[in-house]
């Protein structure tokens, strides 16, 4: 298993965001973490890549405690949070030349990296515009590209399509899954959006309020419930009792995602 | 190794960064320089957006230009502050100096709660660059925006005839007082960031604390003509070292009230203090 979560907990205060969660991901499968705003999937990914200490409970990632031996996580992590996490004031390619920098990929290799993976995301042509000027679905290829340039043995995708427009959206699981067969990398995203589950992912696990109610291969989980022909979101109410709704996510959550969507769009 | 080519293996790195001899043995020089390396990364950064964008560095030297040549050209006829053998805009210069550093440095912080806001910030710390370095870095670009103030202020300051001092190894003490200095209100304006979390409650508790550290220091008086209670606080406020510091180094006859080595002891032992400080407290900007 290249990653393991055992009873893994965070509460911010009385409310409990992730609720003893168990997950194990096998090396090279791509996992999605369903589940609608505020069930804890941002939470459990901010775990994972060691920028929220969970409240209770353990992970290993690659083989290291995401407590114990972050630093050790951390090298072998790529991850694209949910908000931007490109440098709007400088050019896609300064990002993606501190991003090497900070993995410490050798000198030698850090010019044709980058280059490479400029290529690999259609990107050479706008190297030397600032991110500022990007569109949506730019942004998010290239930030994915600062991700995966150290060769991460595991990916965490906050949310990858989330403002963008069906051709980016598209675009951006093809991207996925080339990643996956030309590297070998396991991915682990969460998303809101039934289709993108079902068409990109090997396993989902759905999250409702804090926990993992089901996690199985899509048309598992749909024999599962009775119905092979069903649609995911029919899984999706089946196992939440819910409609695909905000259920806590709050006045500042849906600030955020719209400013996201809105810089995206 | 060819990079990202179709079949390319990643178990080469993954091997390479798990090998034992990177987790478990303790090497200090090599964590001194990951520090040293990865402090000057988050400082190109900063300095590469700087380029792109240098605007701010004209809007903030404003008010200092204001203070040097309105105030100080008034005060200056006034003869009502005494100041030795020094004339008045030769005492205030250096003060100057140190209050556009002040400036420039003590809402620097919310360029993290900025960061934190956009996701930038998300990404940097998910990287393997050690939290210390990710706040020491900030640090030295605000001194490197510190510097650029002085360029701005030495400018000013020799069209207004002010008595500098050229000599190498005072411009280079000057260098390193600027960049101490900036270090070390940035650090405290990164600490206060990381506990208030946003930007209204940040900008608000800034703009109170910039002018009482500013009047409660040697900047634009000396200590000796001070109130005792203002000379107590005055002598805990880290601007009255480093306005010290820069009096002595920056002007032809300028003299410090403490020895220089104490000037640059408190400045670099706050520095630590405050980076330290901060690398702890940097994660919960997150939460």
């Amino acid at each position: 298993m290249i990653l393991q979560t055992s009873n893994l907990t965070r509460r911010y205060g009385a409310l409990i965001a992730v609720d003893h969660l168990n997950l194990a991901l096998e090396e090279g499968e791509v996992f999605g973490l369903l589940g609608p705003n505020g069930a804890g999937k941002t939470t459990t990914l901010k775990m994972l890549t060691t920028l929220l200490p969970p409240s209770d409970g353990s992970a290993t990632v690659a083989g290291f405690d995401i407590r114990r031996q972050a630093a050790q996580v951390r090298r072998v992590i790529g991850y694209v949070p949910q908000l931007i996490s490109a440098d709007g004031a400088l050019s896609g390619y300064e990002n993606l030349l501190i991003a090497a920098k900070l993995y410490d990929i050798p000198r030698a290799e850090r010019e044709q990296r980058i280059i490479a993976a400029l290529d690999f995301m259609g990107l050479r042509d706008v190297a030397h515009r600032l991110v500022r000027e990007y569109s949506g679905g730019m942004i998010r290829r290239l930030e994915i590209a600062q991700a995966i340039l150290h060769r991460p043995r595991v990916l965490f995708l906050d949310e990858p399509t989330v403002g963008l427009d069906p051709v980016a959206r598209h675009l951006v699981w093809d991207y996925i899954r080339q990643i996956r067969q030309n590297l070998g990398t396991t991915i682990l995203l969460t998303t809101h959006l039934m289709d993108e589950a079902d068409l990109l992912c090997d396993r989902v696990g759905i999250m409702h309020l804090g926990r993992l109610v089901a996690c199985d291969a899509p048309q598992a989980l749909k024999v599962a419930i009775g119905k092979p022909e069903a649609t995911l979101d029919e899984v999706f109410i089946h196992f939440t009792g819910n409609q695909l709704q905000t259920t806590m996510g709050g006045y500042r959550e849906t600030a955020r995602t719209r400013r996201v969507a809105r810089r995206l769009g | 190794m060819k990079p990202l080519e179709p079949g390319a293996s990643p178990v080469a790195l993954a091997s390479s960064s798990s090998s034992p001899s990177l987790r478990q043995v303790w090497q200090p020089w090599a964590v001194l320089r990951e520090m040293l390396v990865k402090t000057w990364v988050i400082a190109e950064l900063e300095a590469r957006k700087l380029r792109h964008d240098p605007t701010e560095l004209f809007t903030r030297a404003v008010q200092p230009a204001l203070w040097l040549l309105i105030f100080g050209q008034v005060f200056a006829r006034v003869r009502a502050i005494p100041t030795g053998n020094l004339s008045y805009l030769d005492f205030m210069a250096p003060g100057i100096l140190a209050q556009s550093v002040l400036f420039i440095a003590i809402f620097y912080g919310i360029s993290v709660i900025w960061e934190r806001d956009l996701g930038v910030l998300h990404k940097i710390m998910a990287s393997p660059a050690p939290r210390a370095a990710l706040v020491s870095g900030k640090a030295l670009s605000a001194g490197i925006r510190g510097l650029t103030q002085a360029v701005i202020i030495y400018a000013l300051a020799a069209l207004l005839g002010v008595d500098l001092n050229w000599q190498p190894q005072a411009l280079l003490g000057v260098v390193v007082a600027v960049i101490l200095g900036a270090a070390n209100f940035s650090l405290f304006s990164l600490i206060i960031a990381c506990l208030v979390k946003t930007r209204e409650r940040f900008m608000g508790i800034g703009q109170v604390l910039t002018m009482p550290l500013f009047f409660a220091s040697n900047a634009i008086y000396p200590l000796a003509i001070m109130p005792a209670w203002l000379q107590v606080i005055a002598k805990v406020n880290p601007l009255t070292y480093i306005v010290d510091a820069l009096r002595a180094l920056m002007i032809t006859n300028g003299t410090p009230v403490f020895p220089l080595g104490l000037d640059f002891a408190i400045m670099s032992l706050t520095t630590v203090i405050l980076v330290a400080l901060a690398a702890r407290l940097y994660p919960r900007v997150i939460v």
